[in-house]
């Protein structure tokens, strides 16, 4: 079990705010903080991990207490037995793939969890090569087995997904299923990302300006008030073009490019640039499966 | 017959001062690296300083420090018996003062240019402060490391006003190179002289020549 409250004084983008954040993890859950950014999500992480100060709050792990402010009590990073993974995944650029994981061993630990560490993560050919020489992925799960080898008691990992390309990010978020699973260690995982959150994550922290607004099932989250039969995309316009009669409309949904007919005086209100919802009723979508 | 005693005099002098600059000018350029006082412009004004100034000025100023005339070169001869003005000592200490930026400059730029989640990293990982320095941080500056250390060993021989402001022409004490140079010249010795300014030209170049290619093959 693992409580942390933590307040805060924060210099935002749009002014300062203040860190107001309470919550209880269960042991072996996988949780997400979810929310734009510049919302307090990473600071939260860094208080957790003792990289940052919070001026009032306190942590207990375990029934270890962390930080506690009104006794003065606050461990710092060395003795609190995270994993941390970074966003830029800091690899040592000076040590080798194997020698990063040696780094991270503790006093006393089998080598044998370095071995185990690579083969499960598939790094045994690239244990001699130097970070400079991976790829985004391989960097990645380098990280991850260099936060997995300090056999921390909690894994945070700050937005471990925001630079690979799709198809990278969706092998990894089985990876990191897996090795979740495999250690049973509690994760806590910022993102943005409503798809990596619901299928990584039993439950969500919905954060706005320094604050918990929302928290529960992804699926239930993220749905509330707005599940419907309709199907409903928010786009930009990227051209309009006159056919004949009618107007073709040319919209950015997500990574998607879709064409779709206006009636003049519809068009005559729009303008490239626009953002725009295209709502579809009374359809029956077909469901086709995609291969993999 | 050639004195080699100058030149000898002079590479113990950068090599003195070399060693004794590494040893507190890395740990101070790591300090304001990472430093949030508000003091540091002052701090980085002071360092910078022996690039602007005459080396007469500082030299001036050193003499007058070193002087037992005044309460600095008094206190010290009271308390340790050390006379800094027109001795070997002195000049270590000037040329530590003179050619600190060189060491600091690339080193504290190095260390800024390091991402800072390399040492929360090796924090998180349970690393304390000097072994993530150590182990994390200087291997990670070596080609700044070195050309601060070359420019300042570099730096070192090639200097001349403030030696002669505080150390004068004192054979096997304060008479290197380049102040033999000056000597001989005055003294119409062309060839004496020619012979030091050859050796100072020729392992000046060198030394500079070794940096840049180890540097360029780092980068590769």
């Amino acid at each position: 079990m693992i409580h942390a409250s933590i307040s805060k004084h924060l210099h935002g983008a749009n002014g300062d705010f203040q860190l107001e954040a309470s919550l209880n993890i269960a042991e072996g859950e996988f949780v997400a903080l979810f929310g734009a950014s510049g919302v307090g999500k990473t600071t939260l992480l860094r208080c957790i991990a003792g990289l940052e100060q919070p001026e009032q709050g306190s942590i207990v792990v375990r029934g270890e207490t962390w930080l506690d402010s009104a006794a003065r009590l606050n461990l710092p990073p060395q003795q609190r037995r995270v994993g941390y993974m970074f966003q830029d995944y800091a690899l040592f650029p000076n040590m080798t793939v194997r020698g990063n994981l040696e780094f991270a061993l503790r006093k006393g630990t089998d080598q044998k969890r370095i071995n185990e560490l690579l083969e499960l993560m598939a790094l045994g050919e690239l244990q001699h090569r130097k970070p400079d020489s991976l790829s985004g992925g391989q960097k990645q799960r380098v990280a991850l087995a260099r936060a997995l080898a300090s056999e921390p008691r909690l894994l945070l990992l700050d937005e471990p997904f925001s630079a690979l390309d799709a198809e990278m990010r969706s092998r990894l978020h089985d990876e990191i299923l897996r090795l979740q699973k495999h250690f049973g260690i509690t994760t806590v995982i910022v993102s943005h990302d409503v798809s990596e959150v619901c299928k990584l994550t039993s439950r969500v922290m919905m954060m706005e300006a320094g604050r918990i607004v929302q928290q529960g099932r992804p699926v239930e989250v993220f749905s509330a008030g707005q599940t419907s039969g309709k199907f409903r995309f928010t786009g930009e316009i990227l051209a309009i073009e006159s056919m004949d009669v009618m107007f073709s409309l040319t919209v950015l949904v997500g990574n998607q490019i879709v064409r779709v007919v206006a009636m003049p005086d519809e068009a005559a209100k729009l303008h490239v640039g626009e953002r725009v919802m295209l709502v579809s009723k009374a359809f029956n979508p077909m469901v086709l499966k995609l291969e993999q | 017959m050639i004195d080699w005693q100058p030149l000898l005099l002079t590479f113990k002098l950068a090599a003195v001062t070399t060693t004794i600059l590494l040893c507190i000018g890395v740990p101070f350029a790591w300090w304001l690296a990472n430093t949030r006082t508000r003091i540091k412009p002052v701090i980085e004004a002071l360092v910078s300083m022996p690039l602007v100034l005459p080396p007469s000025v500082l030299g001036f100023y050193l003499l007058l420090a070193f002087s037992p005339e005044y309460w600095f070169g008094a206190w010290l001869d009271r308390q340790a018996g050390i006379r800094l003005a027109f001795s070997f000592e002195g000049l270590v200490v000037a040329s530590v003062i003179f050619s600190f930026p060189f060491l600091v400059h690339p080193v504290q730029a190095a260390f800024q240019n390091l991402p800072r989640s390399l040492t929360d990293a090796a924090r998180v990982l349970g690393k304390s402060n000097w072994q993530t320095f150590l182990r994390v941080l200087i291997p990670n500056i070596k080609p700044a490391l070195l050309s601060g250390t070359v420019l300042a060993f570099a730096h070192t021989v090639g200097e001349f006003g403030v030696v002669l402001m505080i150390g004068g022409n004192l054979p096997n004490q304060t008479r290197v190179a380049s102040i033999a140079i000056y000597d001989e010249v005055e003294a119409l010795n062309y060839g004496a002289a020619n012979f030091y300014a050859g050796v100072l030209f020729v392992l000046s170049f060198l030394i500079l020549l070794v940096v840049y290619m180890v540097n360029r093959g780092v980068q590769k």
